[in-house]
């Protein structure tokens, strides 16, 4: 468990995307620290000159190279909002922009901060009453468990396996290396340090993969949750398709062949979008199909958008009504689909479910229209109305950092062997690599090594 | 009290005279209270009912902080081995062990000497049936099966393995403490009618055979370290060189575990008598056959109980097969085809404590000034008794007199890690000590536990004046020589690099820091001496820190930035009076272990199984 008390945390505050800029805060003993290492104030200013409650103009820099322009508001402690000292950079807007100025925060030594964590800093520093410090711990719990959730749900099956699979490697030799140590007059060789150079070795290379993933937007899911909705065969895949430019779905012309529910993170019009796709909903009879369906409504209820389907060439079926019944008081896009066949169902019928100007009539088929919903989207997310969900966003950042941790640590082991020291040296590296890990998959380090010392070998007086 | 004899007054009573008991009772005394300790047979104090030895991986390290503190362990070993061996120096320095092999009845009588010879301290043999408890739920004194009453302020539960104990093999139930000396029948039924938890934990030992019907050539010898390593910092190498005793190495083989197979349904565990699980540490040789059925032999070591006695331990076959069976295998092993078995290997089971109804000073939280300490407590081990020993019996001292608790964290010792897993973590057996449970191990190693603990022994008065100066002086020789080294440039002339090569390991071009070379893996302090001519004539045990502290220094420093993590946590307290049912949005479970283990810190509550993250923050929020 790693909670830091007075450690220098950093995150993004303000809400992702909308406006012109963003704003990566820093607050701790050490934000003055951490932002010497990370901004460069034009002029022969340094860090440590610039006065308190000031603004300055510089770059963003990480690993020699320039991140972005911005501008440094420097509030030393205790005038401030944590009453610690903070450093406020406003950067250009958009999430790939203000997340860059957070890594390199980050990789300048701040711990990226728990949900709700400044203002609680702000609580415990006397800087709020206790009235504004139960509200904060309502969130802070609410987020915790929703940013854990997320996390669980958003790694899924392959993810956890993979690293299931790298932690195990880990663990089996460090038992190896414990048993040695515990037990040293056992008589088989249980350990060499070449074989635990391989194990870290392959453990970094994979552990490397899932970061360059994570980089390309695999792992990282901050963005707008938006979920298909729709009877089977509207169109709901080649929809999906048509956004992620490639054959994910299954598409056929019989109802219901997309039974599971399929997730991308793309750009659209450069906001960042979770896009699922739900399983035709339709009543149903069958039982594989009826847990689709039913994931179908809980994913929608979850969602900060939902685009929803019809058939412009047929009339509204009992299934089209309960949709859109469903959907009536959520934020919604409803997409009239087919406009190239005969028009049977239009915008006007559907009025009493949406505002006009969330209903689109398009033909994904002859690509006519489609813009119209993406600049609808955009539209939308600039007004305020929808919102990116912050928690998968700090859930993304959080598991990267993990991943560099557990990144370091095994590069710390193949160091360790190289520079010819004895195994009780890896042990420690070992440990931090796993529980980095761990911190993924929502797993701790608790008694592991020591079940796995004595399952793995046949030690004891 | 008033249907009572009281007997006597004391400040502190010890109840139980083994590891844990005697560590107590020394202690309380030497600090100066009048302490008065008591056994259930006086022949039994001290006594190594199981493994004739004393250290090994992470108990050497718990006798050497016991000895720092100004406990008796080290010194009574270093007294009474047979052999002694540092073991795992291939490993890394923190994980060096010191294991001696102790003759058991010189431990026990240098033991008792040495408590009889203690000013305040009073030994009495009988059975403690009764803690006496006021209204207000403090000790007052202990009630001895005569009637007698013994007044008190504190006491210290030392039972180990004895109450209601019985000893197993075979069909074969005996009603006795180990070994058989008689076990304790009333007290468990006092603890319990004072509120107490106890639970029911087994432990087992192998047999003892004699040495006569052994064939040692058919064995492996092994001999002990031709340079002794003394357990106590008060002692040097030269002082207590004795002549060794050697072990012996020999193995199972598939007959063996043909027999034991053959005879499992005859076992009181596999025939399911004795309920619960084992020790995983310390499996019967049932257990490791039928667990690694692929194993073709296991190790077995044959040790000597002492210098007098013919009677041998066979380490790697606790079992409780009964005794034709147990015959019948010893003697498919090599060299023993003869064995004549002196006693029996049994399996134990005894009373114990639900060990997170106590508090970090190894008080009970149900009564004031009742401590318990040992294998009372759910360990195992002389060492794990003797290192809470001495713990409990300077807590009672401190309760006694008003003062601040004695607290280790688990930074600072493997005391305190013990004590910080026995009252934290539930454990459904014995806890063992090992290297692997001490997260911060590169810091607290066995060489150095006197600079991490002698203020603490001199500030209780358990270590003296004279042996304190010595300290001070080593920790100073040791601060200025690293400080000297440090600043030492070595330039590449040719005898450098002469030596360099000759160490095997890269010479130099430019000039290059001392301590740079000394943390090179072929190199060390030692090694160099030859290029560093301004180098003062230090003891070796000066020497020894120098070179740690210099070649492991990034490591070590590293693990120093988890410390300091970790005490930021430690710092945060949480009032004692804290109600867990106030705070806000704790989950059920989370609310359960905090109310039940009542941590002291942030950082203690983190360490509870069943608390997240989560519900660390909602305390914090609260605590503010």
């Amino acid at each position: 468990m790693n909670i830091g008390l007075y450690d220098t945390i950093a995150a993004v505050s303000t809400p992702a995307g909308s406006g012109g800029i963003g704003i990566v805060r820093i607050s701790g003993e050490n934000a003055v620290g951490v932002l010497e290492k990370i901004f460069v104030p034009k002029g022969a200013k340094k860090v440590r000159d610039i006065k308190s409650h000031t603004i300055t103009y510089g770059n963003i820099v990480s690993e020699g190279k320039v991140i972005d322009e911005v501008l440094v508001s420097l509030m030393k402690a205790p005038r401030t909002y944590t009453r610690e000292d903070v450093a406020e950079i406003n950067c250009h807007g958009g999430i790939t922009a203000v997340n860059s100025v957070l890594r390199a925060a980050l990789k300048g030594g701040a711990r990226l901060a728990e949900p709700g964590e400044f203002t609680k800093r702000a609580f415990l520093n006397g800087r709020i009453d206790l009235l504004q410090a139960e509200a904060v711990a309502e969130i802070i719990s609410s987020k915790t468990e929703k940013a854990k959730q997320s996390a669980v749900n958003k790694l899924g099956g392959m993810l956890s396996k993979k690293i299931g699979a790298i932690r195990e490697e880990i663990i089996s030799a460090e038992a190896a290396i414990e048993a040695a140590i515990e037990y040293p007059e056992h008589d088989e060789e249980i350990v060499t340090m070449n074989s635990t150079k391989d194990v870290a070795v392959k453990a970094l290379k994979e552990v490397r993969g899932l970061i360059e993933g994570a980089a390309c937007g695999k792992i990282y899911t901050a963005g707008i949750n938006a979920v298909i909705l729709g009877k089977p065969n509207v169109g709901k895949s080649s929809f999906l398709n048509y956004i992620l430019d490639e054959e994910r779905a299954i598409v056929t012309d019989i109802p219901g062949t997309t039974r599971d529910a399929l997730s991308e993170t793309v750009n659209i019009k450069g906001i960042p979008v979770n896009i699922t796709d739900t399983a035709g909903i339709r009543q149903t009879g069958d039982k594989i199909e009826k847990i689709g369906v039913d994931k179908s409504f809980k994913y929608a209820e979850e969602a900060d958008i939902i685009f929803m389907m019809t058939d412009g060439s047929r009339g509204l079926s009992e299934e089209d009504i309960r949709l859109l019944e469903f959907i009536k008081g959520k934020k919604a896009i409803i997409i009239i689909n087919k406009s190239d066949l005969k028009q049977i169902t239009t915008e006007e019928t559907l009025l009493p479910y949406a505002e006009r100007e969330n209903i689109i009539t398009v033909s994904v088929k002859e690509d006519m229209g489609v813009d119209l919903i993406f600049e609808r989207l955009k539209a939308l997310f600039m007004l305020g109305e929808i919102d990116i969900n912050d928690s998968a966003c700090i859930t993304g950042e959080r598991n990267l950092e993990s991943l560099r941790k557990a990144e370091k640590a095994l590069m710390n082991v193949i160091e360790t062997v190289d520079g010819g020291f004895p195994e009780d040296f890896l042990s420690m590296d070992l440990n931090e690599a796993y529980s980095a890990l761990g911190e993924i998959t929502g797993e701790s380090l608790e008694e592991d090594v020591i079940d796995k010392i004595f399952s793995q070998f046949c030690l004891g007086k | 009290m008033d249907n009572y004899f009281v007997a006597d007054k004391a400040d502190v009573c010890i109840i139980g005279a083994g590891h844990a008991g005697c560590e107590a009772a020394l202690a309380s005394a030497r600090m100066g209270l009048k302490t008065i300790i008591f056994a259930l047979n006086l022949d039994s104090i001290a006594m190594m009912p199981c493994n004739p030895s004393i250290g090994g991986t992470s108990k050497g390290h718990l006798v050497r902080e016991i000895d720092a503190l100004g406990g008796e362990m080290g010194k009574n070993i270093d007294k009474t081995y047979l052999q002694n061996r540092m073991l795992n120096t291939g490993k890394g320095p923190a994980v060096y062990s010191l294991r001696a092999q102790a003759d058991k009845n010189k431990y026990h009588t240098e033991m008792k000497r040495t408590m009889e010879n203690t000013e305040n301290l009073q030994i009495k043999q009988g059975e403690v049936v009764e803690i006496l408890a006021d209204d207000e739920k403090k000790v007052c004194g202990v009630k001895i099966e005569s009637g007698n009453v013994y007044e008190c302020r504190a006491a210290v539960l030392c039972t180990g393995t004895y109450l209601k104990a019985r000893c197993l093999y075979g069909n074969t139930i005996i009603e006795s403490g180990p070994n058989g000396m008689r076990n304790s029948v009333n007290l468990s039924r006092s603890l319990e009618s004072l509120g107490i938890r106890l639970q029911r934990f087994k432990t087992g030992t192998p047999a003892r055979v004699d040495k006569r019907t052994i064939d040692f050539s058919k064995m492996k010898i092994q001999l002990g370290d031709e340079k002794i390593t003394p357990f106590s910092f008060e002692n040097k190498a030269e002082d207590i060189y004795r002549e060794q005793i050697p072990c012996y190495l020999t193995y199972t083989n598939g007959r063996t575990h043909e027999i034991i197979k053959e005879n499992l349904d005859r076992s009181p565990l596999y025939g399911g008598v004795i309920k619960g699980t084992g020790p995983r540490y310390c499996p019967s040789i049932e257990d490791k056959v039928v667990r690694f059925a692929d194993k073709e032999r296991h190790q077995l070591f044959i040790e000597p109980e002492g210098e007098d006695t013919n009677e041998m331990y066979v380490q790697g076959m606790s079992s409780s097969l009964p005794a034709d069976v147990q015959l019948k295998m010893y003697r498919t092993v090599a060299g023993m085809e003869n064995v004549s078995i002196m006693r029996n290997a049994y399996a134990i089971e005894y009373d114990c404590l639900e060990a997170n109804q106590l508090k970090l000073n190894l008080e009970l939280k149900a009564v004031k000034g009742l401590f318990s300490a040992g294998q009372f407590n759910g360990t195992s081990g002389y060492e794990e008794a003797a290192a809470q020993g001495i713990a409990a019996g300077i807590n009672a001292v401190k309760y006694v007199r008003g003062e601040e608790p004695f607290i280790l964290d688990r930074s600072e010792a493997y005391i305190g890690v013990l004590i910080d897993d026995v009252v934290t973590k539930t454990s459904k057996e014995p806890y063992r000590m090992m290297t692997s449970r001490a997260e911060y191990r590169l810091l607290l190693r066995q060489d150095n536990a006197d600079l991490r603990l002698s203020d603490y022994g001199y500030s209780f008065g358990l270590i003296s004046e004279k042996r304190y100066e010595e300290f001070k002086k080593k920790r100073e020789l040791i601060e200025k020589e690293i400080e000297r080294v440090r600043k030492i440039n070595i330039g590449p002339k040719p005898e450098v690099n002469s030596l360099l090569e000759s160490l095997g390991t890269r010479t130099l071009k430019t000039g290059a820091k001392l301590t740079e070379l000394i943390k090179r893996p072929e190199a060390c302090y030692e090694a160099l001496k030859d290029i560093d001519p301004e180098r003062p004539d230090l003891p070796e045990n000066v020497r020894e820190q120098v070179n740690i502290q210099i070649k492991y220094e990034d490591y070590i420093n590293r693990q120093i930035e988890q410390v300091e993590r970790f005490k930021k946590l430690e710092g945060r307290r949480i009032p004692e009076d804290i109600d867990y049912s106030r705070v806000p949005s704790l989950r059920i479970e989370a609310r359960q272990k905090l109310e039940l283990i009542r941590p002291v810190n942030i950082g203690h509550a983190s360490r509870i199984s069943g608390v997240s993250p989560a519900d660390i923050n909602m305390l914090l929020v609260y605590l503010n």
